[in-house]
């Protein structure tokens, strides 16, 4: 067992009264307090994440869109300019997911962001896949990232860096920004408006904290899972992995199609799911009596069959709980949860549950 | 940590109060709570009900998980803090004043003798 790696802002975390646990390896915060505050924080003002145990990967070389093509589901073909964002499934053979990532145009080439946990694995298999292709990798441990997120944390990262302000205004959604060395970003993962910024780790704990001062609240992984769950939004290893295929986790949207004669690892078996009937989908599950839907609880759908919990909580802005379920393709609008012993009436739905700090589902 | 002088615990989390009437007030632990991260459920025994020591008398989710709330000694239950069932954040802010769960009859007064005490719970959580 090694030591729990530290970001560039472990110090600042620990300043501000985080609580710290692992996390895939990682040293992070999972609250400063109160989850259920910080919820209410990044839904109601702004609220900021170090997401820097996550992996920044520089992609150049004459054949980086050509590789990129053919190892990730979504097409960068699609991406009209510099710094546009497109979100994708990285794919076994089989047409499970290895990863899911973000990937921006840059003047370089390409910057892809993937998941902590799957680091190490997702750049084997990158580097397996690269016979060639006049590609090259440069992982960027020189970055830190913080997500600051909410209705007010546009502004709040503007009054910081009031030279940008007007670059970072005119961002719009899944659009990026490179000034200097830094990366601005309007994405996230909360189901709010918001940035995510790379920055240079030497010049981390100086930037949280003069956003501590305009009034942005550190908040931590554990606000981070509700967020992202009212989002509707997958977490990998819990929503799906590598037994699961996109077409079961939500992820179809992200498959590009065309052109068909673009051979990306893992199409042939997802065109072969989608001719044999896929048969399970994702869904969302509301329980709006007592008690708390959790991952790994079967989902009972009368005369069609069962499924399973994928990721569930208590949603803090809903004050009820919430899941995100692979069901039989078949069900309809109403199953039952095995709530610990007890077969309990849920509702299925359409995510997300939660957008702009409002309900969104029926 | 506060782990009060004047209260017997259990090894599951539990604190007990012998009152001056003979009853005794049961909640859970500070160090239980924070365990457990912000509570948004709790399901409390029915006033009347006949429990066995260690039995479960009730249900405590959290964000992050479910747990379990057992009856510290055998008894009848008494009472219940219908204040929790309806903030259940008092279990994080006042575990042992407001927070409080159930009261309960000890089926043997004599049972609460052989609990932990304040240092005997500190030792048992390595406080």
């Amino acid at each position: 067992m090694t030591a729990p790696k530290r970001t560039p802002l472990f110090d600042a975390h620990v300043a501000a009264g985080a609580k710290m646990v692992d996390f895939a390896g990682w040293e992070m915060p999972i609250h400063y307090g109160s989850q259920l505050k910080e919820h209410e924080i990044v839904r109601s003002d702004a609220g900021m994440f170090d997401v820097s145990h996550m992996t920044v990967i520089d992609i150049s070389g004459s054949d980086a869109k050509a590789w990129l093509q053919q190892l990730i589901a979504n097409d960068v073909a699609k991406l009209p300019f510099e710094g546009k964002a497109l979100y994708s499934g990285m794919l076994t053979e089989d047409g499970t997911v290895v990863d899911d990532l973000i990937v921006y145009l840059t003047s370089y080439g390409y910057r892809m962001v993937v998941n902590a946990g799957t680091t190490d694995k997702d750049l084997a298999w990158m580097d397996s896949h690269k016979a060639g292709f006049d590609v090259s990798l440069n992982v960027r441990r020189d970055l830190a990232m913080l997500a600051v997120q909410g209705p007010t944390a546009i502004a709040k990262v503007c009054a910081v860096k009031p030279q940008l302000a007007d670059a970072i205004q005119s961002l719009k959604v899944f659009q990026g920004l490179p000034a200097g060395d830094w990366f601005f970003a309007r994405t996230g993962y909360t189901g709010e408006d918001g940035l995510e910024i790379m920055i240079p780790a030497g010049e981390a704990i100086t930037f949280f904290n003069e956003l501590v001062a305009a009034g942005v609240a550190p908040i931590g992984l554990g606000a981070r899972d509700t967020l992202r769950l009212e989002a509707g939004m997958n977490l990998y290893g819990h929503d799906m992995d590598e037994t699961v295929s996109p077409l079961q986790a939500g992820m179809g949207w992200t498959i590009a199609w065309e052109p068909a004669s673009r051979d990306f690892i893992g199409r042939k078996a997802l065109e072969a799911q989608k001719a044999a009937g896929v048969p399970m989908k994702q869904v969302g599950l509301v329980l709006e009596g007592r008690g708390v839907l959790r991952e790994g609880q079967k989902v009972v759908v009368e005369g069609v069959g069962e499924g399973i919990i994928t990721s569930g909580t208590f949603s803090p802005t809903l004050k009820h709980s919430i899941a995100i379920a692979r069901v039989p393709a078949a069900t309809g609008d109403n199953a039952q949860v095995d709530l610990r012993g007890t077969l309990t009436a849920v509702r299925v739905v359409k995510m997300p549950f939660v957008r702009n700090g409002k309900k969104v589902f029926n | 940590m506060s782990i009060p002088a004047d209260l017997k615990y259990v090894a599951s989390h539990e604190w007990l109060r012998l009152e001056a009437d003979g009853s005794v007030t049961v909640g859970i632990t500070e160090h239980a709570q924070e365990l457990l991260g912000d509570i948004v459920f709790v399901e409390l025994p029915k006033v009347g009900a006949q429990l066995a020591a260690e039995e479960q008398a009730g249900v405590v989710e959290s964000v992050k998980a479910a747990s379990d709330v057992y009856a510290p000694i055998a008894g009848e239950i008494l009472e219940v803090n219908a204040e929790l069932e309806a903030a259940p954040e008092l279990a994080n802010s006042e575990p042992y004043a407001a927070g409080w769960f159930f009261k309960i009859k000890p089926a043997n007064a004599a049972d609460l003798d052989s609990l932990l005490d304040a240092a005997g719970y500190a030792k048992e959580i390595g406080a």
